[in-house]
């Protein structure tokens, strides 16, 4: 057990320096020269060339890789073109408002798309179940900003029950910061509610037909404790495997809701980012959003042991 | 022609009644899933949109006329004006062009990369362990993100959008038809092609190969309607498609400041692009459930 999970940890780092070399890349490759930048207009060509050597850019690729590499590990992520601030301080300030997009849209999408989809296989072939694969065909194909913008228009500017946009810190209170994050974490959840329902549906399927819950329904359990207490727990490693994954459309999506909702978040961040093509951030964020993905997947690969001891490693 | 000159090699009756049961599958698969013929007719009615675009219509997507600037849909102007008075009903029918030729263009290219990437992988076990770890690293960057930062490269046009959605997708293709390889290459019929002594390219061509066409035509779908969401994502934020041609997210993006006056800016492109991802999520739906139904029964 403790080597899997020794082993399971080393493999993330193959992984994660893929990452990190393509990330460094982007900057290596990224048009534009910061020596001549920095020197400025009047600059020689004999002035670019000191300057250059006195950033170290004059060095080969792998040196500097390993270099900013060694930055990285300890926190240094470089320092916006734009802003002139640290990377790290830019990524800090914009962290609240997406941790709790995210965190706020992945509660809600398990709480409505989980039962959803039990209750689909439940009643498989029924309208509940056509309906609920109905619903999950259209949350793969609307995109996030059209469930966002239509949120908005009905639930913000028709019927006027929740703001149309912005964020409120949650320093400020609860409701004002809740009420805020509603809307954005529907429209973002949308296609994560769609995935984690069919999944649902599907090793529910599956589990319902085993022999244990025959035997189950023959001892005369009910309903609701075959389906939440027997079959559910056995179709909870596809269901968590896809919550796992599903982030990364999460994170996708993250981008362009806080774009609709102009929540100043790491998206915000992202987009701005680009526009200005400020290298160094962008690297930043790439970075950071990866780096969580990896650590959620690996926690939930960890966690299968919980949800199933017959997995041993 | 190829019908016929099989019915000249072989007995007649076997191809008639082959060619039969092939016609009477596809009607019983239109019968069962006619969410699959609902898809086919919507995608076939944006590729005529698509292709007609000057006849249906339309005026200069680009005619700048600020006298009528942020008109509401009339019957002039079907889906009112945008900021700069530019009509939105042209600029959205003419964005069709744009969101399909990315869709298949990405599908094509990303299948036809994954393919040979997985088809290496699987066979040069020397690779394996490398390409996969490249794969893997690239899987774990969200393919949005990866698109995005690869935008940041490169000077927004239709091609490079193209590209970076391309290379977003090949990790989940190559990893998909790598797979398909490993699991048949266990198969008897493989092994005994190899103790035949039948060379491993001609073993791809006439094994492999075939088998791995149904699984990723229903990928390479799924991919087209991704790739379409993806480039109205990356033009909605302003890293996609350049402002100069119309497409779904540009005309979105342009409509985003005044949204809450004339939503239906946003409304038009948001329903073309709602509607055209639809329709070829229920193709793809309609393709896994005829060509794999294994998979189908798992998902």
């Amino acid at each position: 057990m403790v080597a899997y999970i020794a082993r399971r940890v080393l493999a993330t780092i193959p992984v994660m320096l893929v990452v990190a070399f393509f990330v460094f890349s982007l900057l290596y490759l990224a048009p534009g020269d910061p020596a001549a930048v920095i020197a400025g207009d009047q600059a020689t060509a004999a002035d670019v060339e000191r300057i250059r050597a006195s950033l170290g850019l004059d060095r080969p690729f792998l040196i500097r890789f390993g270099e900013w590499l060694w930055r990285v590990l300890q926190g240094d992520l470089g320092v916006s073109i734009f802003t002139n601030l640290p990377v790290s301080h830019m990524i800090a300030q914009r962290i609240e408002p997406t941790t709790a997009l995210m965190l706020l849209t992945i509660t809600l999408a398990i709480l409505i798309a989980v039962p959803m989809g039990v209750l689909a296989a439940w009643k498989a072939g029924s309208w509940v179940d056509r309906a609920v694969m109905a619903f999950a065909v259209f949350g793969f194909s609307v995109p996030v900003f059209v469930t966002g913008y239509l949120l908005a228009y009905i639930f913000a500017l028709e019927l006027e029950w929740l703001p149309v946009q912005g964020y409120t810190p949650l320093a400020q209170g609860f409701w004002p910061f809740l009420e805020n994050l509603i809307l954005p974490a529907l429209a973002l959840g949308s296609i994560y509610i769609a995935l984690i329902a069919r999944i649902t549906r599907a090793a529910m399927l599956e589990v319902l037909a085993q022999d244990y819950i025959r035997t189950a329904r023959a001892k005369g359990l009910g309903t609701g404790g075959i389906l939440f207490l027997h079959a559910l727990k056995n179709a909870a490693v596809p269901i968590s495997t896809v919550i796992g994954l599903g982030i990364a459309l999460l994170i996708g999506g993250a981008v362009v809701t806080e774009s609709v909702f102009a929540i100043p978040g790491l998206g915000r961040l992202t987009v701005d980012a680009i526009l200005r093509r400020d290298y160094p951030v962008i690297q930043g964020v790439v970075l950071l959003f990866s780096f969580v993905y990896v650590l959620v997947n690996l926690a939930i690969d960890l966690l299968y042991t919980v949800f199933d001891p017959r997995i041993r490693y | 022609m190829s019908a016929d000159a099989a019915m000249a090699a072989s007995p007649a009756a076997v191809d008639v009644s082959a060619v039969e049961a092939k016609r009477g599958r596809i009607r019983t698969v239109l019968r069962r899933h006619p969410t699959v013929a609902l898809g086919a007719a919507l995608l076939g009615v944006m590729v005529v949109i698509a292709v007609f675009a000057p006849f249906l219509g339309t005026t200069d997507p680009q005619a700048l006329a600020p006298a009528r600037r942020v008109r509401p849909p009339s019957a002039q102007f079907w889906f009112g004006t945008d900021m700069l008075g530019r009509d939105v009903y042209s600029r959205v029918i003419y964005g069709t062009r744009v969101s399909l030729v990315v869709g298949l263009s990405v599908a094509l290219l990303a299948s036809a990369a994954g393919l040979l990437i997985g088809l290496f992988s699987g066979f040069l076990r020397v690779l394996d362990g490398v390409v996969m770890r490249i794969m893997d690293g690239l899987m774990s960057i969200p393919p949005i993100l990866l698109a995005i930062a690869l935008m940041a490269l490169t000077r927004g046009s239709v091609q490079n959008v193209i590209i970076a959605i391309t290379i977003a997708e090949i990790p989940r293709v190559s990893r998909l038809v790598r797979g398909v390889v490993l699991s048949l290459r266990e198969q008897p019929y493989v092994e005994a092609a190899i103790a035949a002594g039948t060379t491993t390219p001609l073993i791809i061509w006439r094994h492999i190969l075939p088998n791995t066409l149904a699984p990723l035509t229903v990928q390479a779908t799924y991919i087209a309607a991704s790739a379409m969401i993806t480039e109205a994502i990356l033009s909605f934020i302003g890293a996609g498609t350049p402002p100069t041609i119309p497409s779904w997210g540009n005309v979105m993006a342009e409509g985003r400041a005044l949204w809450q006056v004339a939503p239906y800016i946003v409304f038009f492109p948001a329903l073309f692009l709602s509607v055209t991802v639809l329709a070829v999520n229920l193709l793809g739906d309609g393709l896994r459930d005829a060509l794999d139904p294994r998979l189908a029964k798992r998902i």
